[in-house]
């Protein structure tokens, strides 16, 4: 169907696969928004071809309704109505679900898809003769949904005939039982997320943190079914909580990372055997540690647990006028080419997005 | 597609028979009935089933079906203007549904016929979209999918460059030889695409053209003689095209006119179109267990969005309004210069001349001559009519006046040319260097900056050679220039922009 064929093409050029100069000409709108139940609103993407035109700015126009001079009239749009001969344009808003979202989202930033390591990924399927198809043995033949489709077709037409019920089927309206395997996934992981909450981390840096790990729970959920999150936080000293508190939590001491990795380690030892799950564990912070000893002891955790046990170990920084930042680059010359060590800085909301892309952007 | 079922096809027989009755006359109307999916499809492609390929098609597609499957809009109908008439039912609709689309496609198709921005529009439309879409598909196999796109988005960036009022007088309707010459005095024909630059190479087309021009312009004082609002017609005569990106570049230019007359006359149609099936459904169609069904239907078409324009909803009432008048004979010249506000209310010289005065008025008016003439105070005030305007300093748009001149002078504004700006070919030899002079007849609005430049740089992309636009920004004349590699301007003196013959042209066909 061709018009599929110009609808891809279009998708292509608005995922810059190709006419990569045209992407001044595409709009959007904003890509993140509020979780609330299950779906977020997106406008659709736009490519306007430009000609020589007057912009809405310059020339306004006339509506119809109430209001006095003065008032706001919000954005003009077309009227409402039928598509006649040739539609308007405008933007449009479309409802996604999470999943549709991760997947744009990985689309926009070119998330490989995770491969899950090792033996971890065994999947196993099976056939359920649960579908129907209009091909097959004739042995898988459907009796009633066949005639059923029969008989459709003879009171469309127009023939059927109460007194004399007699309905031939076609080939066309034969059904036959079809399989669908079944796929089982035995992969498990879980994501461990670790947010320094002392004085230095403040509401803003905290929000940031909640809108990035929204979107990375999106990601992972999309390839693991059930997804298991826990959730640290930690000063001085480490504890686990629930969601909740984990976002809302604001202690006043100082920072042990130590305290956090360590009691992240023993989570994965008592609860998660490395064999049987993929781990995913996550820290954020403004990068203040207490002492270089500290450092010291957390790279030596990085090194010896956490890099061969885990798919991968994320450290994120959160910038904060009272934190040095001084964690992420020891960390930096610690581990230069370590590939399973992914840091990343995250300078504000806007650069939340090229952070999720330094976390997922490997596929792991 | 499908034909109608046995009961819906009944209901379009008598549905027809109610319509001819009232007097309404069109071509032959063919229904069928497709899924939502066809019909979003058909909605892309204009209403045709086949179109060339081009990106635009799918994006129009991606947005109608994504606004479906999420509930946000419905398409009930989709007419085109062709003999026979195709018009297009969707399935799963409601009986009542069907049977108000069938009464108001049968307006539209009324309206196509007698209305006379349509006389000169090709019926057989169907043929060519399918024509055009093989020729373009046959230069996407030959010279690659990219190549060909790219020249397509350069033209539909220029495809509102076309002389709409040229649509209703017969002799400016160049027969296709004409438009695609197959000599150009400037070139050399050649067999093979790849022996273009040997026979005619650049240069020498430069030269050649522009010695060219400037014998034309010896004998007529100026090339072109006059100032042309076809502008794709003089790209199609003089640009160095290569022969299937004039066979493009045609294409488009015969679409652009063959849509222009809908633009034109939107409001109307789609007035009309509602006026006939509000009519014939409520006098004759329904029966009563759907009149609310259908109440509710024709209220969501014709809502006041409440800052948009509806056109369905002018449109209908602006008809309505006629006939009433013209019934009580609230007309003529005795009429306008009463001054008393209830004697006007209370007019009525039972003239009975509505009905005739609407058929009259489909058949000859366009949206900018019915606003202009039958847009009253009385309607303005009536139907809450009111300017809005952007305000910089809020950042927002908002209401700027009630004042009925405002209002209508802002409307036929909006509608005159299609809301578009004016714009001529003024000088093909500019500078005597070759260089292309357009001018815009400013009205009062500044045209768009940044899309400016974007279509002057594909402006030039077919002329190759640098090309000029004369026009007024920020309260001074400017000439924009864009030489292949930036964009500069500078301002003109106090002059007007320079500007042949054939300013500012009326709306009276």
């Amino acid at each position: 169907m061709s018009i599929k064929e110009d609808q891809n093409r279009f998708r292509d050029i608005i995922k810059g696969k190709i006419k990569q100069d045209f992407r001044r000409f595409v709009s959007h709108g904003e890509m993140i928004g509020k979780r609330e139940k299950d779906f977020v609103k997106i406008p659709l993407p736009h490519i306007e071809i430009p000609t020589f035109r007057y912009g809405p700015k310059q020339q306004g126009g006339v509506g119809q309704g109430e209001g006095k001079p003065g008032d706001g009239v919000g954005e003009p749009g077309d009227g409402q109505g039928q598509a006649g001969d040739q539609p308007g344009e405008h933007l449009m808003e479309a409802e996604f679900s999470i999943d549709e979202l991760a997947e744009i989202l990985g689309e926009k930033l070119e998330l490989p898809n995770i491969k899950p390591k090792g033996n971890k990924n065994i999947d196993s399927s099976k056939n359920k003769y649960s579908g129907m198809a209009p091909v097959g043995p004739e042995g898988l033949r459907h009796f009633k949904s066949s005639y059923k489709k029969a008989l459709k077709r003879y009171i469309s037409a127009g023939n059927y005939n109460p007194e004399n019920p007699v309905v031939i089927p076609i080939r066309r309206d034969f059904q036959y039982r079809s399989s669908k395997p079944t796929v089982k996934p035995q992969t498990r992981a879980v994501v461990i997320y670790m947010m320094d909450v002392s004085g230095s981390m403040g509401d803003e840096q905290k929000e940031i943190v909640r809108l990035e790990s929204f979107w990375i729970n999106a990601w992972l959920r999309k390839h693991y079914k059930g997804l298991e999150t826990r959730f640290i936080i930690h000063d001085a000293a480490a504890k686990e909580v629930n969601e909740d508190t984990f976002f809302k939590t604001s202690e006043s001491g100082g920072t042990l990372i130590s305290s956090a990795y360590k009691l992240c380690q023993e989570m994965i030892q008592r609860d998660y055997p490395v064999n049987d799950w993929n781990i995913y564990p996550f820290h954020f912070s403004d990068g203040d540690n207490w002492s270089g000893e500290d450092t010291r002891l957390c790279v030596q955790l990085l090194r010896e647990f956490f890099i061969p046990n885990c798919n991968m170990f994320c450290y994120g920084q959160v910038e904060s006028k009272y934190g040095s930042g001084q964690f992420l680059k020891d960390l930096q010359k610690e581990f230069p080419n370590e590939e399973q060590m992914i840091l990343s800085q995250i300078e504000s909301r806007d650069k939340i997005m090229d952070s999720i892309k330094d976390f997922l952007g490997k596929g792991k | 597609m499908a034909n109608l079922t046995p009961e819906l096809e009944a209901e379009r027989k008598r549905i027809l028979a109610i319509a001819k009755e009232h007097g309404l006359d069109f071509f032959e109307v063919i229904f069928e009935m497709i899924t939502y999916d066809q019909m979003s499809q058909f909605a892309a492609y204009g209403g045709f089933p086949v179109r060339y390929p081009h990106w635009k098609f799918g994006m129009e597609y991606e947005h109608l079906s994504k606004s479906y499957e999420y509930g946000l809009s419905k398409i009930y109908e989709m007419v085109i203007n062709t003999n026979p008439v195709y018009a297009y039912l969707m399935e799963g609709n409601a009986m009542m549904d069907q049977k108000l689309v069938m009464a108001h496609v049968y307006g539209h198709a009324d309206f196509f016929k007698h209305n006379v921005w349509f006389s000169q529009t090709n019926r057989k439309m169907m043929d060519d979209m399918a024509n055009h879409a093989v020729r373009i598909r046959r230069y996407v196999d030959r010279y690659g999918q990219d190549v060909v796109e790219d020249f397509i988005d350069k033209c539909l960036s220029l495809e509102n460059l076309i002389d709409r009022h040229s649509v209703y007088s017969p002799t400016s309707i160049v027969p296709k030889e004409q438009v695609v010459p197959q000599d150009r005095p400037f070139m050399f024909k050649y067999e093979r695409e790849y022996m273009r630059d040997y026979i005619n190479p650049p240069e020498f087309v430069a030269e050649q053209r522009q010695k060219a021009a400037a014998e034309e312009a010896k004998r007529h004082a100026r090339f072109p003689l006059q100032a042309e609002r076809d502008v794709l017609k003089f790209l199609l005569n003089y640009a160095p095209l290569d022969e299937w990106q004039q066979d493009i570049l045609s294409i488009i230019r015969d679409e652009a006119y063959y849509f222009a007359p809908q633009g034109m006359t939107k409001t109307m149609n789609e007035g009309w179109a509602s006026y006939w099936h509000s009519k014939l459904m409520t006098q004759k169609i329904l029966n009563d267990s759907e009149i609310i069904d259908f109440a509710d239907h024709h209220s969501g078409t014709v809502a006041m969005a409440p800052q948009g324009y509806n056109p369905y909803k002018v449109g209908i009432e602006l008809f309505r309004d006629i006939e009433e008048r013209w019934n009580k004979g609230q007309f003529g010249r005795e009429w306008q210069e009463c001054d008393d506000v209830r004697e006007k209310k209370n007019w009525d010289r039972k003239t009975g001349l509505g009905r005739d005065k609407i058929f009259e008025v489909r058949k000859i008016y366009n949206d900018v001559t019915f606003i202009d003439e039958f847009m009253t105070e009385e309607f303005c005030v009536k139907n809450k009519f009111f300017v809005y305007k952007f305000n910089k300093r809020t950042n927002q748009f908002e209401v700027d006046t009630r004042d009925f001149k405002a209002i209508k002078a802002k409307l036929l504004f909006q509608l005159t040319n299609f809301g578009q700006p004016i714009i001529k070919v003024l000088d093909g030899n500019f500078e005597n260097r070759n260089e292309l002079l357009i001018g815009h007849v400013w009205e009062g609005v500044d045209m768009q900056p940044d899309y400016l430049n974007e279509t002057m740089k594909n402006l030039f992309a077919i002329w190759k050679r640098p090309v000029n636009l004369a026009t007024v920004m920020d309260g001074e004349g400017q000439l924009f220039r864009f030489d292949g590699e930036k964009m500069s301007h500078i301002k003109m003196n106090e002059e007007k922009p320079p500007a042949t013959s054939g300013e500012g042209d009326g709306n009276t066909p």
